[in-house]
């Protein structure tokens, strides 16, 4: 059994690969493609199950804050029942989205400032070495070079700002991304030729 | 042009990586100290020890786009951790916030205990998919790592932003954390709130170093030789350009 869902694996691997190559594969390329597209949206339906067993199961356990876990089993049972009746178009289903998950969203996003603020001030104190010396004070002279000052701009500031961000970030940006993307690929040829299988195989 | 470079460069990576597979069964690696990692082989041993689980939140990345490879790359470490930590008390949770990944995840825990000859104590709970838009992901996560006896986090996958809420919830927890993403905001957050943290490509190392097989130390040298390959074509290209070649 294992063999043969690393040879369906490798195979489908192999024919999606060629079909950016070989024209004539293109269309079995995109039937493929298409069929791991419905398998994506079966999945999510498994995710969501996943996602009640998991809260069901504190719930059923009394762990602690198991209170959420049925909060959440109800507002995911309401969302799932309102959305198939009403269809999310309607009224009440933009009312939820507009009253209850954006406000939810923005105000994690706020959060997420003030927990980025508090990493950044323990920084030093968590690693105290020249990266992290250097990751503050630019960090800080960036902020400072975009902010607009009641004093008006510090000079030269705006141009080291500029200067930094298109010429030493985005090269380091860029650095970063091509040392991914070759990551990227030796871990999916690893996959493509079943040396690693993330599909039930030992 | 441009289809034949790149048919070139993978049917190249595909021969070299076989080649470099069969060479480094032979000959053992050298691989240069990187503290993450260090840190994740002490917790690794820590958390059987003492009777703690590790949680590890493979993020948000899908299969069917860029950010498969990152996904992969936590799914091969996860395999490798599984196995390695099978036995202990608590056992590994593993936290996804796509379902593909998610349902992937499950079937990687199995394969770690059938390996490890100790199917019996697998879980289907332990591999969780906690939200899928990105917050709703993290607050799921957060939740583990405060109220599961963990004492590691290592997220390991693609993470933006709301990877400093995961890991300050970590750290409020005492909780260490380790964290590799392929997404260059996430990288910031974690270069900024977490212990140690793994900058681009390094989170691909990390099967070679927690010795997962001979497959990841050989695409760990390969990525070198492709790194250098980029780095000539880069200054080959300048000079060139300089010289008014091209």
């Amino acid at each position: 059994m294992r063999v043969f869902t690393a040879a369906i694996a490798i195979a489908v691997g192999i024919l999606i690969l060629g079909g950016y190559f070989y024209p004539p594969l293109a269309a079995v390329q995109t039937l493929l493609l298409n069929w791991a597209i419905i398998l994506a949206g079966a999945a999510t339906l498994v995710g969501v199950f996943n996602l009640i067993a998991t809260h069901t199961y504190k719930i059923r356990r009394r762990e602690k804050d198991s209170a959420y876990s049925a909060l959440l089993i109800m507002g995911l049972a309401a969302a799932l029942i309102f959305g198939i009746a009403l269809r999310p178009e309607h009224q009440i289903m933009r009312a939820m989205m507009d009253g209850i998950i954006i406000p939810a969203e923005a105000a994690l996003m706020g959060l997420l400032t003030v927990s980025l603020l508090y990493a950044a001030i323990r920084l030093l104190r968590r690693r105290a070495d020249a990266m992290s010396i250097v990751f503050l004070v630019t960090a800080a002279l960036l902020i400072l070079g975009s902010a607009t000052l009641p004093l008006g701009n510090i000079p030269l500031l705006d141009i080291f700002s500029r200067w930094t961000v298109q010429v030493l970030a985005l090269g380091g940006a860029r650095g970063i991304i091509i040392g991914v993307a070759l990551g990227a690929l030796t871990t999916g040829l690893r996959v493509l030729f079943g040396a690693d299988r993330p599909y039930g195989g030992n | 042009m441009t289809d034949l470079i790149s048919l070139a460069v993978i049917g190249a990576s595909v021969i070299l990586l076989l080649v470099l597979t069969l060479w480094k069964r032979k000959s053992p690696t050298n691989l240069r100290d990187i503290p993450a990692l260090i840190r994740l082989y002490h917790a690794l041993g820590l958390s059987i020890e003492d009777g703690t689980r590790l949680h590890i939140s493979l993020g948000r990345g899908g299969l069917l786009d860029a950010r498969g490879g990152s996904a992969l790359a936590g799914l091969a470490m996860l395999r490798h951790i599984a196995e390695q930590t099978s036995v202990s008390d608590k056992p590994v949770i593993a936290s996804a916030g796509n379902p593909a990944i998610g349902l992937l995840t499950q079937d990687t825990l199995q394969s770690g205990y059938n390996a490890a000859g100790v199917s019996e104590l697998y879980a289907p709970s332990s591999g969780r998919v906690t939200g899928l838009s990105p917050f709703g992901y993290a607050t799921g996560a957060m939740n583990i790592s405060q109220n599961e006896n963990v004492s590691a986090n290592i997220f390991i996958g693609h993470l933006g932003a709301e990877a400093a809420l995961l890991a300050d919830a970590a750290d409020r927890a005492n909780v260490i954390v380790i964290g590799a993403s392929d997404d260059l905001v996430g990288q910031s957050a974690l270069f900024a709130s977490s212990q140690d943290s793994l900058i681009g490509e390094e989170l691909f190392a990390v099967g070679a170093y927690l010795g997962a097989g001979v497959s990841h130390r050989a695409s760990l040298t390969l990525q070198d030789l492709l790194r250098w390959l980029v780095i000539v074509a880069l200054l080959g290209g300048a000079a060139a350009k300089l010289l008014g070649v091209i």
